[in-house]
């Protein structure tokens, strides 16, 4: 099969974008091509991360790519969302290691750490050394996180935390975890370090999407922290959700590189295979899916253009974030659905990337903010009307 | 030690290539622009001379403006700095390589190194008319290429084997396919590149004769395959590869 990870480019959209930024795109697609493609399926079908791939990924400057300083490259939010796609374009569960390191872990830190929580953890991150998770949702609270159950309460002039965290990407490599928990008067994050007495993480098996990717359980007992251990600038909900907009923001790109991977295969696909009298893509039927999936990826990739030029110029808000991971992740299912359709009983085995895509994204529609959840923040916006309760 | 790398943009060899309707040229719209594979593990190996024994690795392309992407990447691969000698017209490798002639009687680099080819034209003359107009050795296809002091040596890939040269410096090294893998141009790379130096000069300016001695009259695509016959036993198939074939 030729070269899954092309361009789909119908509005030569390439030109909109500077050298640099095709240069990082085509740094990335390099990498998935080379590196990542050739072990992905293995990966999947044991249900195991590809952690040796972490340290190729640091040096090419991936983690944190649009943070500056503290040993990040300092990117634009093209850029960076172009490596989600590229990454995704190879697997969901690559971006999503990406996504939870750069956009969820480093960023709290950036955005709400001490400057001594900066200098001792971004770099070492960055330099992919150090592995983060982020625990925010919990066994009985997913979409509604504000009704956390994990508790931080004050011990002289430290913190002990109990409770249970669910659904944590990486939860089991990481070094160091961000658990959001409820204090006396608002939620506050902390930096608990893997190996502190009383923190002990359980991974989740016997899932059915997102198997290269390693999903856990965090379990607190009387975790005792330093006050030094608690990220100073969080004040309540807003901090863990201002990561999750960061997070959608990359998954929004990302899905857009599922969706060409799961195209560029039917296409070839249906070009080469002949049924009855001719090649399947000659059938209006298989041209009508075609041309579906090709339009929405086409819409999606504008979408995430402009919102990358407005979260450049601070203009964007959590609202067109949504917009972009509801639209773009919708869109990609489907497009992978049909895809797998086209490729007929081909379709369902990993011979082609197009049933472990479709499989993935059944957790990214899910995952930082379900569909639903993203319908609901949008409806609120444009009514005024909060409909979450 | 000073490294000179010639580079030359062509289409990505991914692309599906269309040649015009009058056969002037081929479809450049939508063509993705990319260094000539060969020239990329001519940075390479430049870099990884420099990164054993110091140095500094100096790009050149003689083209357009739109040059400048490809010598971009060059950079965030790793070299020092580039120059782009700027002609708007199409040149052919006489002329090119009196440009580069030209270019090195000026830098003075220790060594040259290039792609055996670029992969548009497959002309794979650069390399060698650079030499004779330098009076220096040359040293092409080039898999291995080792250094001790002031002498070079280097493995080429020959027909039927592998034959080894050594020469002194300065001197000419085009590179085969299996030289090297060339490494990706890294983020904080592309980062670096941004503040390297990129050099203009235009071609007419370094009183150079770029008078065309060679005409592309016409591009045919290349005929559609015929498609295969089937046959019915091996007795048959050798019958057709002796009578018809006639390779065996």
């Amino acid at each position: 099969m030729a070269d899954v990870l092309r361009n789909v480019d119908f509005f030569n959209l390439d030109e909109l974008l500077t050298p640099e930024e095709r240069m990082t795109r085509d740094t990335v697609r390099q990498f998935v091509q080379r590196e990542v493609l050739p072990v992905v399926e293995r990966h999947f079908a044991n249900e195991t991360f590809p952690l040796d791939l972490v340290p190729r990924m640091a040096e090419l400057g991936m983690f944190g790519a649009n943070l500056k300083g503290y040993g990040c490259v300092g990117m634009n939010n093209v850029a960076y969302g172009l490596i989600m796609q590229e990454l995704e374009a190879g697997d969901s569960g690559l971006r999503s290691f990406a996504s939870v390191q750069s956009a969820l872990s480093m960023y709290a830190i950036y955005a709400f750490g001490s400057e001594e929580q900066k200098n001792r953890y971004l770099p070492e991150m960055a330099r992919g050394k150090l592995i983060g998770c982020f625990g925010l949702t919990e066994p009985d609270h997913g979409s509604d996180p504000g009704g956390m159950e994990t508790r931080a309460r004050r011990d002289g002039t430290g913190w002990v935390l109990n409770g249970t965290k669910r659904w944590i990407t990486n939860g089991s490599l990481a070094g160091v975890a961000i658990v959001w928990a409820r204090t006396d008067d608002k939620i506050a994050g902390f930096l608990v370090e893997k190996g502190t007495s009383g923190f002990t993480t359980r991974d989740i098996h016997g899932k059915f999407s997102m198997r290269a990717s390693v999903t856990s359980e965090l379990i607190l007992e009387d975790v005792r922290v330093p006050d030094s251990a608690r990220l100073p600038e969080a004040r309540g909900l807003g901090g863990p959700l201002s990561c999750l907009t960061q997070a959608r923001y990359g998954i929004a790109w990302g899905a857009i590189g599922a969706a060409r991977t799961c195209y560029n295969c039917a296409l070839d696909y249906t070009r080469s295979r002949r049924q009855f009298s001719r090649v399947l893509a000659g059938y209006q039927l298989v041209q009508s899916k075609l041309v579906r999936i090709m339009t929405e990826i086409t819409k999606a990739q504008m979408v995430c253009l402009r919102l990358a030029q407005l979260k450049d110029a601070g203009r964007a808000r959590p609202e067109h974030v949504s917009f972009a991971k509801r639209n773009n992740v919708a869109m990609a299912l489907e497009a992978a659905r049909l895809a797998r359709d086209m490729l007929g009983a081909n379709g369902i085995v990993n011979e082609y990337p197009v049933i472990r895509h479709m499989l993935n994204l059944e957790t990214v529609n899910t995952y930082e903010g379900t569909f639903d959840v993203q319908t609901l923040i949008l409806g609120r916006d444009i009514t005024g009307e909060n409909a979450f309760e | 030690m000073k490294i000179l790398v010639p580079v030359k943009r062509v289409p990505d060899p991914a692309t599906t290539i269309r040649v015009l309707p009058d056969g002037s040229g081929i479809a450049t719209d939508n063509v993705k622009w990319v260094i000539n594979p060969f020239d990329e593990i001519a940075i390479e190996e430049a870099l990884r001379i420099k990164e054993k024994q110091g140095g500094e690795v100096v790009l050149v392309a003689v083209g357009q403006q739109t040059w400048q992407e490809q010598l971009r990447t060059g950079l965030a691969m790793g070299a020092d700095r580039a120059i782009l000698v700027r002609s708007e017209a199409a040149l052919d490798t006489l002329a090119i390589a009196r440009l580069l002639a030209k270019i090195a009687e000026e830098q003075k680099p220790d060594i040259i190194i290039l792609g055996k080819q670029a992969i548009d034209d497959d002309s794979n003359q650069v390399g060698q008319m650079l030499a004779e107009m330098l009076g220096w050795p040359q040293a092409t296809f080039a898999s291995k290429v080792e250094f001790q002091d002031r002498k070079c040596t280097v493995v080429r890939e020959v027909d039927g084997g592998l034959e080894t040269v050594a020469f002194d410096l300065p001197a000419i090294v085009t590179t085969d396919l299996r030289l090297n893998e060339p490494r990706y141009a890294s983020l904080p790379g592309i980062m670096k590149a941004r503040k390297k130096e990129l050099k203009e000069i235009p071609a007419d300016s370094l009183g150079v004769d770029l008078t065309p001695k060679l005409k592309i009259k016409k591009l045919d695509p290349p005929p559609k395959r015929q498609a295969g016959r089937k046959v019915a036993s091996v007795e048959e198939l050798v019958q057709v590869l002796h009578n018809e074939a006639k390779v065996i």
